[in-house]
């Protein structure tokens, strides 16, 4: 059989966006779940003991969490097909609780699965060009990449091709499959970055030199957790050709050089911080230097056959404004406001990159029943192509809406509570699930998101507030990304209680920062008038156009700290 | 040894469907108010060999035990707030989880 | 310790020796890195030896005596460790020739690691070895057809297969 040719796949209705497997790709999924039963199998005979299983177990997804399994289903650079999503619901139906959870690298969760039926339900998810390979353990995990790929008008080049090409050659490695901990990759590729590339393992943004050839800027040691870095650079240009052996050589020098003495210190951030980048690159370049790489000679015919799978959509040639959602924003007020804060400018006139809120006004953030998952489906083959990508902010982006149908759709996702128009604002909240579900967690994460966003509910004062970028973790390891909050939450204990340390001035984009604390730790019931303090003082003393982070940085971190002892002073319930 | 301070009760995971489990009387319960009390060190130690013994038999994974306080009921209710947690389900969603088919408090 | 070769158990011809016996005249036997200089020195050419290492080693500390040895184990301290397969193929990159053995508590689901990093055989515990038999090293080694690195052994890459398939 031959290698698929990406044009006969073209269909009208439903072209092709993202990389479909060939027989080679399918095959290997298909192997892998083989693999997996036969793993399960020889787990519940005793042939593999649970500390033997559980690096494999991990390798696919599944973890053993507070109230049950939870397995986690890898979105490659956060992209679906509408055909996808429908198989995320059926199985949120058939082997859960009808629901799943979208997560900060871009995966999808689902918090109920049984061990003995989740071969079957990584059997469903090949059927559909899925799996749940490699979203756990210490080896390289999803590679994610910036949410509005092949759509910005920022972009210099799509991620997405670069994302799917370490994909696959990250895919059951021989040799980096049990490394000192999890290896995470982001790709950019805009001159904004919305993938937090410099809070990853290794962070890759694509640039163009002054000849115009593409290569990729490399950045190494970023994170977050127990130590939070932002990484550092590795490599200014690495060309194309080179990426995947330069990938390589970093790997094999975390492998072998990576500490192992200390979970806690044993991500490659901490053998750059303890080594420094210098001797890091020089270890680095010697490797690269003593590689054969011949055997990466074909990579850029591989890279372009990938490539072919991104090619833009048929975009219809349409005027750069639309009359009718102009006349629409007049007629409704409230899909105004949506219009207003969920829609970004598409590179291509007379389309909007749309941005679906899974934080409604109260909810669990990054929650999506299966009724609503098939509503978004439905709605990304009426207005975009059949495709869909899920950010890391967890929530759901429909990247190729025409102008004029936002009405439309807007009214599709409004019946179906999905029309919250709160992109990046104050209720926008990033939140991992937390003590509620994870076995990992110090404190309860989700109802701090769900009081904040309550306080903040009228829509008109949280416009006023503007950008504001609030993140929780229920713990230290940091999966709801608090560090890099404007307003950072960390759930901790203290005294036997949930106690709730604040961060401010965390920033996950290229002017990346790690978040300074606030104070001691607060109750969490104390969390939203905390909040609230903060967000009236810089309402206060805010300039012309400044964000949270912009006012924070000018008037500095110790002014905020002022607001909450002079609280304190007066009595308030801080 | 560490001081004996507070009645415990043995906490598992099952390993086919990682349902939270309680060693109770005769064998695994999915009910905490149906889970053995141990009231001396050396009945914790005799409940935690008893429940180890099913990690080899592959019927559950991370067994430890818990300190609980006796309710009027005689129900024990975990005194840290987590193992409150495993007890309930998840606090955000009262519909799920052991609070939701009557296997808590 | 049980030795694996090609899905098999099989006899091992190898003999580790305790650092204070006396180096044999005859046989195939493996010494401990501390005692390889030495070895190498007063060995003839015809004696079949080999070291085992730690899998910290640098091969630079290896390299002089490549080509007199025809084997080297190395140590896998935990399972999860994966070190040695990252010094297995920095050895075969040198020019290794002879037999690279991964020895420790490896299971056989890493059956497929090691091979593609440049292993030939794996020595575990007897206990291990109780608990998983041929046929689960067997069914590791075959449960996957084609791999997507390049440069590593054993199973085909899919690469390759894929230019092929254009070309054709």
């Amino acid at each position: 059989m031959t290698a698929h040719d990406p044009e006969a796949m073209r269909r009208p209705n439903a072209p092709m966006t993202t990389y479909r497997y060939d027989e080679y790709d399918a095959a290997f999924v298909s192997e892998r779940v083989a693999e997996f039963r036969e793993q399960v199998r020889r787990r519940l005979s005793g042939a593999l003991t649970e500390e033997e299983f559980r690096p494999f177990r991990l390798m696919n997804g599944l973890y053993l969490q507070l109230h049950a399994y939870m397995l986690r289903v890898a979105i490659p650079y956060g992209t679906l097909t509408a055909r996808q999503m429908r198989r995320l619901a059926d199985i949120a139906d058939k082997w859960d609780k009808g629901y799943g959870h979208f997560t900060t690298r871009q995966n999808l969760q689902y918090n109920w699965p049984k061990l003995v039926d989740t071969p079957d339900i990584l059997e469903s998810l090949a059927e559909v060009e899925m799996h749940a390979i490699q979203t756990s353990g210490n080896c390289i995990r999803n590679v994610t990449a910036d949410h509005f790929a092949g759509v910005a008008p920022d972009e210099i080049e799509d991620p997405r091709p670069t994302a799917e090409f370490l994909r696959q050659w990250s895919s059951l490695h021989s040799e980096f499959s049990f490394l000192p901990r999890k290896f995470k990759i982001a790709v950019t590729g805009a001159a904004h970055d919305r993938a937090a590339i410099l809070v990853h393992d290794i962070g890759l943004r694509i640039v163009k030199n002054d000849t115009g050839e593409i290569g990729y800027q490399v950045v190494v040691g970023g994170g977050l957790g127990r130590s939070p870095f932002i990484g550092k650079v590795v490599g200014d240009f690495v060309p194309r050709e080179d990426l995947l052996a330069f990938l390589e050589a970093i790997l094999r020098v975390y492998n072998r050089f990576g500490r192992r003495d200390n979970k806690y210190k044993a991500r490659v951030k901490i053998l750059v911080h303890e080594k420094g980048i210098d001797e890091i690159r020089a270890a680095v370049e010697a490797e690269f230097a003593a590689m054969d790489r011949s055997a990466f000679a074909h990579d850029s015919v591989e890279f372009e056959r990938i490539a072919a799978f991104f090619a833009p959509p048929p975009y219809d040639s349409l005027p750069a404004t639309s009359a009718s959602l102009r006349a629409a924003k007049l007629e409704s007020p409230a899909f105004a406001n949506f219009a207003d804060v969920n829609v970004g400018a598409h590179k291509i006139p007379g389309y909007a990159i749309v941005t679906v809120s899974l934080k409604p006004i109260g909810g669990v953030p990054g929650d999506a029943t299966s009724d609503q998952m098939r509503v978004l489906a439905d709605a990304s083959e009426r207005f975009g192509f059949g495709e869909l990508r899920v950010s890391h902010e967890q929530n759901i982006i429909l990247p190729h809406v025409k102008q004029d149908d936002l009405f439309a759709l807007w009214r599709m996702l409004d019946a179906a509570g999905l029309a919250t128009a709160n992109a990046g604002l104050v209720s926008d909240i990033i939140s991992c699930p937390g003590l509620d579900y994870c076995s990992l967690a110090t404190a309860r994460s989700i109802p701090i998101a769900q009081a904040i966003s309550k306080r903040f509910s009228d829509m008109s004062r949280q416009r006023r507030i503007g950008k504001l970028g609030v993140k929780i973790s229920g713990c230290i390891n940091a999966c709801g990304h608090h560090h890099v909050g404007a307003i950072g939450i960390l759930g901790l204990e203290k005294k036997g209680q949930e106690s709730y340390q604040i961060t401010l001035g965390g920033d996950p984009t290229f002017s990346a920062s790690i978040g300074e604390i606030l104070g001691p730790g607060v109750t969490a019931e104390q969390v939203p008038d905390v909040v609230e303090h903060l967000v009236d003082y810089y309402l206060a003393e805010r300039e012309e156009g400044e964000a949270f982070i912009d006012t924070w940085r000018r008037i500095g971190h110790a002014r905020f700290k002022d607001v909450l002892r002079r609280e304190g002073e007066d009595g308030a319930d801080i | 040894m560490p001081v004996f301070k507070h009645p415990q009760i043995l906490i598992a995971s099952n390993l086919t469907d990682g349902e939270v489990l309680f060693l109770g009387a005769s064998g695994w319960e999915r009910d905490h108010r149906r889970a053995r009390v141990a009231r001396s060190a050396d009945e914790a130690a005799a409940l935690e060999a008893s429940g180890k013994r099913d990690i080899s038999a592959n019927r559950v994974v991370d067994v430890y035990l818990a300190d609980v306080e006796i309710g009027g009921d005689g129900a024990p209710t975990p005194m840290h707030y987590r193992e409150r947690m495993r007890v309930k389900g998840p606090s955000v969603r009262l519909d799920l989880g052991k609070q939701a088919t009557g296997g808590a408090l | 310790m049980a030795l694996i070769s090609e899905g098999r158990f099989i006899e091992d011809a190898w003999r580790r020796l305790a650092d204070e016996e006396a180096l044999p005249k005859t046989g195939k036997f493996i010494v401990s890195l501390p005692r390889l200089e030495h070895a190498v020195e007063v060995l003839g050419p015809t004696a079949t030896f080999g070291v085992i290492v730690p899998n910290t080693t640098e091969p630079s500390a290896l390299i002089a005596a490549l080509p007199r040895l025809d084997l080297i184990s190395i140590a896998f301290p935990a399972f999860a460790d994966g070190r040695g397969f990252s010094l297995a193929r920095l050895l075969r990159r040198a020019e290794f020739k002879g037999e690279l053995r991964a020895s420790g508590r490896l299971v056989a689901d890493q059956y497929p690691h090691a091979i593609g990093c440049g292993f030939d055989t794996i020595e575990i515990p007897d206990d291990l070895a109780d608990r998983q038999d041929e046929e689960q090293w067997r069914g590791a080694l075959n449960a996957y057809s084609m791999s997507y690195q390049r440069g590593y052994a054993g199973r085909g890459s899919i690469l390759e297969a894929r230019r092929k398939a254009v070309r054709s």
